[in-house]
């Protein structure tokens, strides 16, 4: 049984991350030698809807769109240096996405990378219809419902040899618990182990978050070098604990606050973090300084995991108008509320909400509550903002029309008209007993 | 015993997490020190206070004394969640800042952050 620490990168905690943050952090587990994997967080909720869709449109597509620019630069370094890579930037087609890689390799002078798909996680198909319409609660067909699957498959992946692991849903922590698993040879009910490697891959799954990225309040809380902040690498021994380091020549810090700031993020009862894995309890974590930018976590404790696997299902959820305008100087915020009032007797079809942007507006309800409790002022700079959701596009599309023609029949001065429409996907989630599901890994290639 | 007001912020750090439309909200201290006092003063009451115009259903708070810090859990003020609320911020990352506002009554003599090292 391997007992080396396995060193486990972040290079993307989100779809739409930094492109240039894998580099740093392969470049770093190449220079440190050792069992190392590199672990790509791309899968959203909303992200896999969308990909659902483009699916739908184009079967070859339906995996992370800015797969190739995330994956080129360091694919050489991973295959060449025995960094493997798992990541669910197979969102709604991980067989796309392998094939895809199996190219990009090829072209890179790789024959024949070991690329594993793990399947399962997609339940939209026709076998399933029954069991979600009564676990949902509701007879519609679903865009798309995926369960949240494991580490097992991923581990039984990484024991066979993969090099790269290829995932759609799984719990986002899983991507660093299955190799964790297969490399120290856990077995699947060793709840402490799995519990600890469960926080360590929360610590890593929203990338820059850990190390300085969504933090920085200056004069409070600083980041050092934010611009070009590093992503994180954990170290985890045997017993599953971790310590968390970050990217070689980088920026942003690792600290016992960012440390602690995204332990809790996301958390609900910190006795019961509940995965596909195991019930995760941080009800006794400690975290204590390692080294410069560098943070041990310990004292994690795992319970057994939940019987059944959460299902997230998206429906059509009609259609978001939003649309701006902006006033400034002496009477600016007059005029701005002047303006939502002739939106509001404008479109009465619609349920408005308002918000004014340097009077009050994230800390705000779509109710309106907490804008209707502030008395007007006279704030010089000032931008109403108003959306709207409706399940036709015409009727959202009104919207964008009156805002736009408050340039000239609205109140004076208004300037910096945008709109925007979208389509809106909403979602419900249930839970599905494990048998349901059929988890597993093929190859391609 | 003289007192004094400081928003929670010279005494606290912490960041908003989303999940459906559920917030959660951790409150760690900046310094051990503090700890006591915000466990004492840093209430489900207060937290459900401040985010009263969004009409938490629950608040609850955890507490993770080896981390001097504390979790807030509270429930459907996200209006309906990051797919369904109107809200620019529709995951409401911004919700920490409206608690770590809060007036906190302090000694006078307890010596708070008004910037400087976390």
């Amino acid at each position: 049984m391997a007992q080396q620490p396995l060193l486990i990168g972040c290079g993307a905690g989100f779809s739409g991350d930094r492109l240039d943050a894998p580099g740093p952090v392969v470049a770093t587990l190449a220079a440190r030698g050792g069992p190392a994997c590199l672990m790509l967080e791309t899968l959203a909720e909303r992200t896999l809807a969308l990909a659902q869709l483009r699916r739908r449109d184009d079967a070859a597509a339906g995996y992370e769109p800015m797969l190739d620019q995330l994956l080129a630069p360091v694919l050489a370094e991973c295959l060449g240096g025995g960094i493997r890579i798992v990541s669910n930037f197979g969102a709604a087609n991980p067989v796309g996405a392998a094939w895809r890689i199996d190219e990009i390799a090829r072209a890179q002078g790789f024959a024949n990378p070991r690329i594993a798909v793990v399947t399962g996680d997609d339940l939209s198909g026709a076998s399933h219809q029954a069991l979600l319409a009564q676990r949902l609660r509701d007879h519609r067909t679903p865009l798309s419902a995926n369960a949240y699957l494991g580490a097992e498959a991923i581990a039984a992946a990484w024991d066979a040899g993969a090099e790269i692991i290829v995932t759609g849903r799984v719990a986002d922590p899983s991507l660093a618990v299955g190799p964790a698993m297969a490399h120290f040879g856990w077995d699947a009910t060793d709840w402490d182990r799995l519990g600890r490697a469960t926080m360590a891959g929360h610590l890593l799954e929203c990338g820059a978050q850990v190390t300085g990225g969504y933090f920085a309040d200056p004069g409070f809380k600083e980041v050092p070098g934010i611009a070009q902040v590093g992503f994180p690498i954990a170290e985890i021994s045997a017993d599953g604990g971790c310590v968390i380091g970050k990217a070689a020549n980088t920026g942003g810090c690792v600290t016992l606050a960012t440390v602690k700031e995204q332990l809790l993020y996301e958390v609900h009862d910190p006795s019961a973090y509940l995965t596909p894995d195991v019930t995760a309890d941080i009800t006794g974590a400690r975290v204590a300084e390692a080294g410069p930018d560098r943070v041990a976590l310990s004292g994690v404790r795992g319970h057994e995991r939940p019987a059944t696997l959460k299902v997230t299902a998206f429906y059509e959820g009609g259609w978001l108008a939003e649309g701006g305008i902006s006033y400034a100087g002496p009477g600016a915020e007059a005029r701005a509320r002047l303006a939502a009032e002739i939106l509001v007797k404008r479109l009465p079809e619609l349920e408005l909400r308002v918000d004014l942007i340097g009077v009050t507006s994230l800390f705000a309800d779509d109710a309106g509550r907490l804008l209707a409790s502030k008395a007007p002022g006279d704030a010089r700079d000032v931008r109403l903002r108003v959306a709207a959701r409706h399940d036709h596009r015409e009727a959202a599309e009104r919207l964008a029309q009156e805002v736009t023609a408050l340039y000239t029949c609205g109140p004076a001065g208004g300037g910096g008209v945008r709109t925007a429409i979208r389509r809106r996907l909403s979602t419900a989630s249930c839970y599905v007993p494990r048998e349901a599901v059929k988890a597993g890994f093929e190859w391609v290639s | 015993m003289a007192t004094r007001t400081v928003p929670l912020r010279e005494l606290a750090h912490g960041r908003t997490g989303d999940k459906g439309n559920r917030s959660n909200i951790s409150v760690i201290a900046r310094r051990p020190e503090y700890w006591v006092l915000l466990v004492e003063r840093v209430t489900e009451e207060a937290v459900a206070r401040a985010l009263a115009h969004r009409r938490p259903s629950r608040v609850s708070r955890y507490l993770l004394p080896n981390l001097h810090a504390m979790n807030f859990v509270v429930d459907d003020v996200l209006d309906g969640g990051v797919n369904d609320s109107l809200n620019l911020d529709s995951h409401g990352k911004a919700l920490a800042f409206l608690v770590l506002d809060l007036p906190v009554e302090v000694p006078d003599s307890l010596a708070t952050l008004t910037g400087g090292d976390p």
